[in-house]
C-alpha cells in the first residue's frame, strides 16, 4: 500500500513536470499580453497589473485584422483543396492497384522531405512573372503542395482501416449505391478526413517562410508575418505587448481545437508518420 | 488505442491481390479510376514543386541579379563556385548542422523520457498526452517570440535568474543554445508521440520475460525496447534530421540571423530578399535541396531505414 502511494506521487510529480514543460512558456506569453506598457519589462512572470488594453489595440490596427482575415481564408481554402485533393489519390492508393503506386507514394514522400527554401527563390521568380505574388491563390497553391504528403499519408493509413465490404452488403440489402455511401462509408470515413484537415489547417496556420516571402502588402500577408512586422502602436511604443497578444489570438482558436480533439490527432500524427 | 489501429492497418493489405481475377477489364478500368482519381495530386505536385526545383536548377546557372538586369545570362557553374567558395556559405552551414545535431540529439532523450512516461504514468494519462500537443500546435514565429522575450533582459523571467548585464541573444554561442531550445521546445513532443507508437508495439510479456530474468530497467530498456523500437526511432529521427535542417522562423524571429546565427535557410532568403540575386539564391536554393536528399539516401541506405512512409508497407 505504501509503495503504491509513493509510486503514484512519483508519477504526480513526473507528469506535473510534463505540465509545466508545455505551459510555461505559453502562459508567459499570455501573461505578457495582459501587462500595461508600465510594466511590461518588470520581468515577472505573473503581472502584477491587469490589462486588456493590448488586445483592443490590436485590433484597432489595420493590418493586423486584414492578416487575420487573410490567414483563415488562405488556411481554410488551401485545407479544403488539399483534404479533397488528398482524398481522391489517398482513396486510390489504399483501395486500387495501377501501376506507378510505388512512383506516386515515393515522389509524395520526397515532398515531404523537400526543404521550402528550395522551392521560394523559383516560386518567386515565377509568381512574379504571372502575378501571383501577393495574392491569396500565390500561397494557397505552395500550402496545398507541402500538405499534401501529410494528407495523402494520413487519409490512406485511416482509409486502409476502413471496411468497405459494409458498402457492397448494404446494397444487397438494397440500398442504392448513393445510400450505401452516405450511410455506411462517409460516417466511417468522416473522422479520418477530419482529423487530417485539422492537421493540415495547423500546418498551412503555422507557415512563415513562403508568407514572408510571397507576400508584401495586406492584400495577402497573413499573422506570422504581421506579428514579426509589428512595430508598436507609434513609432517609439514597445511593440512586446501587442505582439503577445496577438501572438495569443494566433495561438486560441489552434489550442482549443487541439485539445477539443487530442485523441484523433494523436492517432492521425502517429499513423501518418510511422507507416505513412 | 493506437496500437489496434496500426496493427489493424499492418495486417489489411492494400488494394493488391485482391482483385487478380480473369478481370482485365475490371484491371483497367480500375487503372482508369486510380489515374483519375491520382491526377490533381499529381498536377499540383509537378507544378508547383517540379517545375519550380527545374527552374531554380536553370536559374542557378544564370547570372541574375536584379541590380544589374542587363548582365543576364548563362554562366553555368559560377554561382555554385561563388557560394562554395563563400565564408558566409560555410559558416551557415556549420551552424545549421550544429543547431540540427545537437537539438535532434536532446530532442531524441527527453522524447524517449516523455514517450515512457506518456506510456508509463498510472495517473492522468490523458491529460498528459493532451497537454504535450500544446508546443506542437503552436505556431513557430509565436513560441519564438515567448523564449526570445524570456530571455531578454530586464524583460525575461528567465533573464532575471541570470546575472546583471548578461543578454544571452546578443552573443553567438548563447544565442544559439536559445534557438536550441526553442526549436527542442516545439518540436520533442512529435518526436515523443512518434516514439509513443513505437512504444506501443513492444509486448508487455517481452518486459515481463526479461524482468524476470533478472533484467533490470536500464538493461529493459536498452535490450529490448530500443532494439524493437529502431524503426520508429530512425523514422522520428529521419523526420527531424531533415526539419531541423530547415530551422528559419526560430532564427528569423529570435536574431534575424545576427551574431553569427545565420543557417543555410536564412542565407538563401537573404540572397534573394535582400541581395536580390535570383543566381545565387537559386544555387543556395539547389544545394540545400541536395543536401537534405543526401540526408535523407544516408539514413535509409546506412542505418537501413525501413523506408519511412508506404514503402515498408508495400514490402510487407
Amino acid at each position: 500500500m505504501g509503495a503504491g502511494w509513493a509510486r503514484k506521487g512519483w508519477w504526480a510529480i513526473a507528469d506535473i513536470v510534463i505540465l509545466g514543460y508545455a505551459l510555461v512558456p505559453v502562459l508567459w506569453i499570455v501573461s505578457l499580453s495582459f501587462k500595461p506598457l508600465s510594466s511590461v519589462n518588470d520581468g515577472r512572470f505573473i503581472p502584477a497589473e491587469f490589462t486588456w488594453s493590448n488586445y483592443r489595440q490590436i485590433f484597432q490596427i489595420a493590418s493586423f485584422v486584414s492578416a487575420l482575415r487573410n490567414s483563415i481564408g488562405i488556411a481554410l481554402i488551401a485545407t479544403g483543396l488539399s483534404v479533397v485533393i488528398g482524398t481522391l489519390a489517398a482513396y486510390a492508393i489504399a483501395r486500387l492497384s495501377f501501376p506507378g503506386k510505388k512512383l506516386l507514394v515515393g515522389v509524395t514522400l520526397l515532398i515531404a522531405m523537400f526543404p521550402p527554401i528550395s522551392l521560394v527563390t523559383p516560386l518567386f521568380d515565377i509568381e512574379r512573372t504571372i502575378g501571383l505574388v501577393d495574392t491569396w491563390p500565390g500561397l494557397i497553391l505552395p500550402y496545398i503542395t507541402f500538405s499534401l504528403p501529410l494528407a495523402i499519408y494520413t487519409l490512406s493509413a485511416f482509409f486502409r482501416e476502413i471496411p468497405w465490404e459494409l458498402e457492397k452488403a448494404a446494397q444487397m440489402d438494397g440500398a442504392t449505391p448513393f445510400q450505401a455511401f452516405h450511410s455506411v462509408i462517409l460516417p466511417l470515413a468522416a473522422p479520418g478526413v477530419f482529423t487530417t484537415a485539422i492537421l493540415v489547417f495547423i500546418f498551412c496556420w503555422n507557415d512563415f517562410l513562403f508568407a514572408v516571402s510571397l507576400t508584401t502588402t495586406d492584400a495577402s500577408q497573413t499573422t506570422t508575418v504581421a506579428i514579426a512586422q509589428f512595430s508598436g502602436a507609434s513609432e517609439f511604443t514597445e511593440p512586446t505587448g501587442s505582439i503577445s497578444a496577438a501572438a495569443v489570438v494566433l495561438t486560441i482558436p489552434i489550442i482549443s481545437f487541439v485539445l477539443l480533439f487530442q485523441r484523433r490527432i494523436v492517432t492521425g500524427l502517429t499513423t501518418g508518420a510511422i507507416k505513412g | 488505442m493506437t496500437t489496434t489501429a496500426q496493427s489493424d492497418a499492418h495486417s489489411a493489405a492494400p488494394g493488391e491481390g485482391r482483385c487478380r481475377g480473369p478481370a482485365s477489364v475490371r484491371a483497367r478500368s480500375e487503372r482508369r479510376l486510380a489515374a483519375l482519381l491520382c491526377a490533381p495530386a499529381v498536377l499540383v505536385i509537378l507544378a508547383v514543386t517540379g517545375y519550380p526545383i527545374g527552374y531554380a536548377i536553370y536559374l542557378s546557372l544564370e547570372r541574375f541579379d536584379l541590380r544589374f538586369p542587363e548582365q543576364h545570362g548563362f554562366i553555368g557553374l559560377a554561382n555554385y563556385g561563388a557560394v562554395l567558395s563563400s565564408g558566409y556559405w560555410w559558416q551557415a552551414f556549420a551552424i545549421t548542422v550544429i543547431i540540427t545535431v545537437v537539438s535532434v540529439a536532446i530532442e531524441f532523450v527527453i522524447a524517449l523520457a516523455l514517450a515512457l512516461a506518456m506510456h508509463r504514468t498510472i495517473i492522468g494519462r490523458g491529460l498528459v498526452r493532451a497537454v504535450v500537443l500544446i508546443p506542437y500546435s503552436i505556431v513557430t514565429v509565436v513560441a519564438s517570440y515567448s523564449w526570445q522575450y524570456a530571455w531578454t533582459p530586464g524583460k525575461g523571467y528567465l533573464a532575471a535568474l541570470l546575472p546583471e548585464g548578461v543578454a544571452p541573444l546578443t552573443s553567438q554561442v548563447t544565442a544559439i543554445a536559445v534557438i536550441v531550445l526553442a526549436e527542442v521546445w516545439k518540436t520533442t513532443p512529435f518526436m515523443a508521440l512518434l516514439l509513443l507508437a513505437g512504444l506501443a508495439l513492444v509486448p508487455e510479456d517481452l518486459l515481463k520475460a526479461a524482468a524476470m530474468d533478472g533484467a533490470g530497467p536500464w538493461q529493459r530498456l536498452t535490450r529490448v525496447i530500443l532494439p524493437i523500437m529502431k524503426p520508429a526511432i530512425l523514422v522520428a529521427l529521419l523526420f527531424r534530421t531533415l526539419d531541423a535542417f530547415r530551422v528559419f522562423d526560430v532564427i528569423y524571429i529570435m536574431t534575424r540571423g545576427s551574431n553569427g546565427t545565420e543557417s543555410v535557410s536564412m542565407l538563401g532568403y537573404d540572397n534573394l530578399f535582400i541581395g536580390f540575386n535570383f543566381g545565387i539564391g537559386s544555387a543556395i536554393s539547389v544545394l540545400i535541396f541536395f543536401i537534405v536528399m543526401i540526408i535523407a539516401v544516408a539514413f535509409v541506405t546506412i542505418f537501413g531505414v525501413a523506408a519511412p512512409g508506404v514503402q515498408a508497407q508495400e514490402r510487407r
